[in-house]
């Protein structure tokens, strides 16, 4: 059989279009990796073919309605590889806020007609529906890491995106930790790396949008946050955003549930 | 007669999902619908119970596009609300971080999602095959607004840097400086964007529109000013919902804004700035504007694509004002103290007003949100636009006609994923 070039799908569930935007956003690369791979459906970028077979999807957004759950086994069939990119598709997103709440009450303040909205109690990570190959985390995912997880399952190695926390990146970067010099709450211990400290590079915490990094002891932070006047309400908050059904932030926001019920 | 359907499930080539679908009765156009089938994402219901200062970081993951302009609506109403005012170099940060947004979102739109309906490709990627010096230019012009958002914000998608009264971290004098001769290279690149499209070839339909921007006292708006209309509409943006109202209707998860005035569709985006404040343009993009040919009053909404490189000439020339004038503040940020009550604001996203509204308790505490982006605005308009001049591309053998319709909603740069409360063209023929 002739060579032919690697098929390339970008699919899109609940989200807001960042992560695949960052392929976009790679303005000194893009026509690189249009030229080594087919672009083979992209609807963010172009007109394309939506039969077939990919070697490569790339998976953004959550799953959130009957539809996309039903639409995410067709995805997977077609597809040699799968690797989801994102919060929302490795944690269900910023839109798994109402995983901790009623959906029905969130559609009644958003909609007119809650009625002709169709929508799941629950936003979900893309590998609770079906078998993933690899996990891109972050909200948004870096591009540096996007190319190197596209090259490595172009040349069949593993991707190299480390699983430390953001303190690694901070350390590495000669920053000064903002909560030992200047007690500014900061996820950084927790969190995982890839967005290269940015945050505390910024004069501030980080907010945790790469979401739990390996064996986070998120309770410990926790200690540390409180030493530093954070309330329960607050502490249930600082887990409860971009990653806040990933399992280690979920239950530590659950754990400072007990005198909040407003959710 | 023969009766035929026909069907695009699925709209390349915009920020988000949706269909259209077109019925056409005895060779003329009975209604044409633009289904957004965005999952719906809640966010004025999470919102609240939210601390105020945590409103720029959740607002911004509305859109990836363009979230500097959630960011700068949410911080600029809450700042109305607490009684603050951000001026000298903080406001002017401002203005550059969304001159940063304004030319990677209109350079993208331009080269990689709109030029292609012009010239026949499928996207950039393909059209660069044949055109590629031009989409190398586009590519690196989108570069220079995304280096902007990355040194005043941290990165292209959701900053980190922006907070209500300021920024965490003010850049140095030095850090700004390198980005100058970028922006002398983009400001060029952007010129020659303007001649490039002002070669395509535009149908020429033309809608006597309702035009609504904002309208600051000497500037082109991007972050203040009284929202007006070329029907006199002259209000502050507390007065919002006494003028504009959303419907929600079955066919679509974006809510429709009309008037309430008259129940009439009304147009946001690029042609209303242009059009309602050609004169408060930099004179270089008021001169480019006329060599390309549009008159100070342009009612092509296929030209927008003309009117959005006109407006990445003035993104930047601001940019360039901005750094060559900017002195590093005493601090980043004014200090904000929560007090309880309600603030409103608005903002001139790239593809048009973003308005936001926040209730606030004593303690700074979310009590009510209400976010009403761009994609809502026009939704009515751009549905309008489709039943108006469909009919007039109905001798086009259906595989043209389907990619004119595309088209007409890209005239737009619908964000689909921002209709925060999106399409499949299925045109039914008999």
């Amino acid at each position: 059989m002739a060579h032919r070039k690697p098929r390339l799908a970008v699919w899109k569930f609940a989200s807001c279009d960042g992560c695949q935007l960052s392929l976009l956003d790679c303005e000194d690369e893009l026509l690189a990796i249009a030229g080594a791979l087919e672009i083979a459906y992209f609807p963010e970028a172009t007109r394309g073919d939506v039969t077939g077979v990919y070697d490569l999807s790339l998976v953004e957004g959550s799953i959130t309605t009957p539809h996309d759950a039903e639409r995410i086994l067709d995805v997977r069939h077609r597809s040699k590889k799968l690797v989801t990119i994102g919060a929302c598709a490795t944690a269900g997103g910023i839109q798994a806020l109402r995983n901790f709440a009623d959906v029905r009450e969130y559609a009644s303040v958003v909609y007119a007609h809650p009625e002709y909205i169709e929508t799941l109690a629950t936003s979900t990570a893309i590998s609770q529906h079906v078998p993933v190959d690899f996990e891109l985390r972050g909200c948004p995912i870096n591009k540096g890491q996007l190319i190197d997880v596209v090259s490595a399952f172009l040349t069949g190695r593993r991707p190299n995106t480390p699983a430390q926390s953001v303190c690694i990146e901070c350390k590495l970067k000669g920053n000064v930790c903002v909560m030992v010099a200047r007690a500014v709450p900061c996820l950084g211990p927790v969190t995982h790396a890839g967005c290269g400290a940015l945050c505390p590079s910024y004069d501030r915490g980080c907010y945790g949008c790469f979401g739990p990094k390996e064996t986070p002891n998120a309770p410990s932070l926790s200690g540390w946050f409180e030493r530093l006047g954070v309330d329960e309400k607050g502490l249930q908050r600082v887990y409860r955003t971009f990653n806040a059904n990933a399992e280690p932030f979920r239950n530590e926001s659950q754990r400072h549930d007990a005198q909040d019920h407003q959710g | 007669m023969t009766r035929k359907t026909i069907k695009v499930d699925l709209l390349a080539r915009v920020e988000g999902e949706g269909a259209l679908k077109i019925v056409v009765r005895d060779g003329k156009v009975k209604s044409a619908e633009f289904n957004i089938f965005e999952p719906p994402r809640f966010f004025e219901a999470f919102l609240r119970g939210r601390h105020f200062a945590e409103t720029p970081d959740i607002v911004a993951r509305i859109c990836g596009i363009c979230p500097i302009a959630y960011q700068m609506s949410a911080v600029h109403a809450l700042e109305n609300l607490l009684g603050v005012e951000v001026s000298g170099p903080l406001r002017d940060l401002r203005r550059l971080i969304y001159c940063g947004e304004w030319i990677e979102s209109h350079v993208l739109h331009i080269y990689m999602l709109h030029a292609p309906d012009f010239l026949g490709y499928d996207g950039g990627v393909q059209m660069a095959r044949d055109h590629g010096a031009a989409v190398t230019r586009g590519l690196q012009l989108k570069k220079v607004g995304n280096e902007i958002l990355q040194l005043l914000g941290g990165r292209e998608i959701h900053p980190v840097n922006v907070r209500v009264g300021g920024f965490h971290r003010a850049p140095r004098k030095r850090e700004l400086r390198p980005l100058a001769e970028k922006l002398k290279w983009a400001r060029e690149a952007a010129i020659e964007t303007a001649r490039w499209v002002s070669t395509f070839d535009f149908p020429e339909r033309e809608r006597d529109y309702i035009f609504v921007s904002l309208r600051p006292a000497d500037e082109y708006p991007f972050n203040a000013g009284r929202i007006v209309s070329n029907r006199g509409l002259d209000i502050s943006a507390a007065d919002y919902d006494a003028h504009f109202e959303e419907t929600h209707v079955s066919h679509s998860t974006a809510l429709h804004s009309h008037l309430r005035e008259d129940g009439g569709s009304y147009l946001t985006g690029p042609l209303a700035r242009f059009n309602l404040n050609f004169d408060r343009l930099s004179p270089l993009a008021r001169e480019v504007a006329r060599e390309i040919g549009l008159a100070a009053t342009c009612r092509n909404p296929y030209r927008s694509i003309m009117v959005r490189a006109i407006e990445t000439i003035y993104a930047c020339d601001e940019a360039l004002r901005v750094i060559e004038t900017y002195e590093e503040p005493d601090r980043p940020f004014a200090p904000v103290e929560p007090r309880a009550g309600v603030g409103y604001a608005a903002t001139e996203a790239p593809r048009g007003l973003l308005y936001h509204r926040y209730g606030l308790d004593a303690q700074g505490t979310i009590l009510d949100a209400q976010i009403v982006p761009p994609t809502s605005q026009n939704q009515a308009c751009l549905e309008e636009d489709l039943l108006d001049f469909v009919g007039g591309f109905l001798h086009l053998p259906d595989d043209d006609l389907r990619r004119r319709c595309e088209q007409t909603v890209r005239n737009y740069d619908p964000c689909i994923s921002c209709a925060t409360h999106f399409l499949r063209l299925e045109m039914d023929r008999s």
